[in-house]
């Protein structure tokens, strides 16, 4: 039997500690809730824990990536694709690959912090191009919300006026680096917009935070809280409410629910015994990422919800989105052998571009952006990999690329910093038939079922890929460069890259007006249990192709105040 | 297990070159890589493939007047500690090296390490450059193009391989002030339309 954790009822249970969760958490302790907070993950902290200011010398691996620390042996997250233990399947014939953090924090800990706003059209794509659904609300309803989470972050951004990118209360951002000025340049010359990015980086001592140091190690971990993460700006202030018990290590299984079939609790496995636990509240909110939301619900069935929690529709694990992804590299002349200077910056490019192709006859209806990445960064595991293919392009060799010795040698010297990229994120279109679901037969570790997956791509996601690939590669040619990476084929799908591989996964608990093909109302209320919120992505109705985080907090942020409301209006 | 009791186990382990990170911050600047001078064991390599790998790694990045050679930044021991944290790389790695030594035995009569320096020279010539590589020798021609890469990654990634750099970034900055003007001028690029700080 249940082991209860203790015989404290809270008045909300929230899991998950990231972006969702740590707002809720955030709003709620504000509010005067006691709130306890599960976490699947062990506490971590960026200042102790992090990685800060680390030469990748002083590793034998020099920051390589490893199953547990795919995106560097310094990044900041705690996870991955594959975790031991923790298993996931696919329907055969299709490919999803799932990333998940296990830390206090989530993937706030290390995400890019690109934080932009979904504009006015992202809410109501249907009623444009009849593609979809849409959302319940408007941006009119969510922009207070995006107001405030600005405000209490901080970041940085221009006023552009740009259509369907609503522009935030930015501070300053950093000015651009030389290879940034070069694709404003080029950008310029084939009519493509370029505007400031938008991080959540402080350029300025902002609430007790200080300033960006300009280091570009966002992804380790920021050990002064100069960016965002959930444990630098969220989880501080709700502790000090003295309001917030956070339960670390603690993997929920399900919502338990009562005879009435509204939520009294969350069962729990500790992952440091490894044995089952409760904790008992009067609310329950889920943030712990959109399928892992959708896993808890579908495995939390009971009489009253054969079909899993908040379910009656069937909608729960459906219409699961991610961002569709593609890169392309190029090399470029102007920034061969140049004299070195302190490129690292904000950790993240200084500029972006916003999706460009409103007006344009496409074979495709939604857009996507273009993110820039280049400079000297600082040298680790892979670096400057395939030189073989690139140092004799600017520089006729009898023989080719390749070559080893002093040439060689130089040559590493003076096409450092020479190439950039840009990396296509476009928004994938929902569809019922895209989801994920409880494995039949598989369990993890903990004994919970697992969820299996079931997504491809159409052709609106290939051929808006295909676009991107072309913009880019225009984009390359106008800089005065040389494109690295041969065009893909129809066949290779442009290059798109499997979907789950851009981390900006929605949709799998969809809002909306009617229960029949919603599984929440408009505040991310559970339409078949008034006392179950969901405050991660999962309530996204479309994945728009601008991330997801600021609309996480933004949403979050909302929903937890209408929590407070229900409940000061007693119908909680 | 946690992060720290990993750290704590790795400072343990033989052959660590792997620092905490609060020690790393203390000794920066005073790191370095062990060099071949000092101790070290291969645990993947055997003796006659260690012997080419030095030999390899130095002709392909020699020293000069900027910084030392990639034996004397550590560069084996560096390849060493991959072959074992990624097993998938061991095959090509080991038979790659057998097959150069196949490839002198074939042209010389002798192995890698035993030919001369010319006639390493015509060996590597050989499947260095793999836009004019005899077709026969696409075998050596890919392992060279990863060997290559897996002695840049050895390299520049020492403290040596980025002063040679001239990487000036991992430290606080108080104020961005962006790219240099005589950059921007040099190669003719604008600035930024919108206030920036």
């Amino acid at each position: 039997m249940f082991n209860i954790n203790s015989p404290t009822v809270y008045d909300v249970a929230i899991v998950g500690s990231g972006a969702g969760g740590g707002m809720a958490a955030y709003v709620l302790t504000q509010a005067g809730a006691n709130v306890v907070m599960l976490e699947a993950g062990p506490t971590w902290g960026a200042a102790a824990d992090g990685d800060m200011f680390t030469w990748n010398y002083t590793s034998p691996t020099r920051g390589a990536s490893s199953p547990e620390k795919p995106f560097g042996e310094f990044d900041g997250c705690i996870g991955g694709w594959e975790i031991e233990g923790e298993p996931y399947t696919h329907v055969e014939g299709t490919e999803w690959d799932w990333f998940r953090a296990r830390m206090l924090g989530g993937r706030t800990n290390h995400w890019g912090r690109i934080s932009l706003r979904f504009g006015p059209d992202d809410f109501r794509g249907y009623s444009i191009d009849g593609i979809g659904d849409d959302w319940p609300i408007r941006y009119e309803e969510v922009a207070p919300y995006y107001d405030k989470v600005d405000d209490l972050v901080g970041i940085f951004g221009n006023e552009a006026g740009f259509y369907n990118e609503p522009d935030g209360n930015f501070m300053l951002p950093p000015a651009p680096r030389l290879h940034e000025l070069l694709v404003m340049q080029g950008a310029a010359k084939i009519g493509i917009p370029v505007l400031a990015n938008r991080l959540s980086v402080i350029t300025q001592n902002h609430r007790g935070r200080p300033a960006c140091h300009y280091c570009s190690q966002c992804g380790r971990g920021c050990s002064t809280g100069s960016n965002f993460s959930s444990p630098s700006v969220l989880l501080p202030p709700a502790r000090e409410s003295g309001n917030l018990t956070i339960i670390d290590s603690a993997m929920a299984r399900e919502v338990l629910t009562d005879v009435d079939g509204l939520a009294r609790g969350i069962s729990y496995v500790d992952r440091n015994d490894m044995q089952e636990y409760q904790v008992q509240a009067r609310a329950v909110v889920l943030a712990a990422s959109a399928c892992e939301s959708a896993r808890l619900l579908l495995n939390s069935t009971s009489p009253r919800h054969p079909n899993g929690l908040a379910n009656s529709s069937g909608v729960v694990g459906r219409y699961l989105m991610d961002s569709t992804g593609a890169d392309v590299v190029g090399l470029f002349p102007q920034l061969i052998g140049r004299p070195s200077y302190n490129e690292d910056g904000a950790g993240g490019a200084h500029i972006y571009i916003p999706w460009f192709g409103y007006d344009q006859e496409r074979d495709f209806a939604r857009g996507y952006h273009l993110e820039v990445w280049g400079g000297r960064g600082q040298p680790s595991y892979g670096f400057m990999g395939g030189m073989h293919e690139y140092n004799d392009l600017f520089d006729a060799r009898p023989r080719g690329g390749g070559g080893y010795g002093l040439q060689l040698k130089q040559d590493y010297r003076d096409l450092y910093g020479a190439i950039a990229g840009f990396a296509a994120r476009g928004e994938m279109i929902a569809r019922y038939d895209n989801y994920c679901e409880i494995d039949p037969t598989t369990v993890d570790r903990h004994g919970i079922p697992v969820l299996r997956f079931n997504v491809t791509w159409s052709d609106q996601e290939i051929n808006q890929i295909r676009h991107a690939q072309e913009s880019a590669r225009s984009l390359v040619e106008a800089m005065g460069g040389e494109v690295l990476n041969p065009m893909p084929s129809r066949d290779d799908g442009y290059g798109i890259l499997t979907p789950g591989r851009i981390i900006h996964e929605v949709g799998t608990v969809r809002m909306g007006d009617d229960p029949r093909t919603s599984a929440l109302n408009p505040y991310c209320q559970a339409h078949d249990a008034s006392n179950v919120f969901v405050a991660d992505a999962a309530p996204f109705v479309s994945q728009a192709h601008k991330n997801t985080t600021w609309t996480i907090l933004a949403m979050a942020w909302r929903t937890s105040e209408n929590i407070v409301r229900l409940r000061n209006e007693g119908k909680l | 297990m946690d992060r720290r009791e990993t750290l704590k186990l790795l400072a343990l382990a033989p052959f660590a070159f792997t620092l905490s990170p609060s020690d790393a911050r203390l000794a920066a600047g005073k790191v370095r890589v062990a060099r071949e001078d000092d101790s070290f064991a291969a645990q993947f390599f055997t003796d006659e493939e260690m012997e080419s790998v030095r030999i390899l790694v130095d002709m392909i990045i020699p020293a000069d007047d900027r910084s030392g050679s990639a034996t004397d930044v550590g560069v084996p021991a560096f390849m060493d500690s991959i072959m074992n944290v990624r097993p998938v790389m061991q095959t090509p790695m080991r038979g790659g090296l057998a097959w150069l030594n196949s490839y002198a035995e074939e042209r010389f009569g002798v192995s890698f390490a035993e030919a001369s320096d010319e006639q390493r020279r015509a060996l590597l010539d050989a499947i260095a450059y793999p836009d004019d590589a005899d077709p026969e020798l696409l075998h050596g021609v890919a392992f060279f193009n990863s060997f290559r890469d897996l002695t840049a990654s050895g390299f520049w990634t020492t403290r040596d391989g980025m002063e040679d750099l001239g990487y000036m970034g991992n430290t606080f900055v108080a104020e961005w002030t962006g790219a240099p003007d005589g950059e921007i001028e040099r190669l003719g690029l604008g600035r930024a339309t919108w206030d920036t700080v």
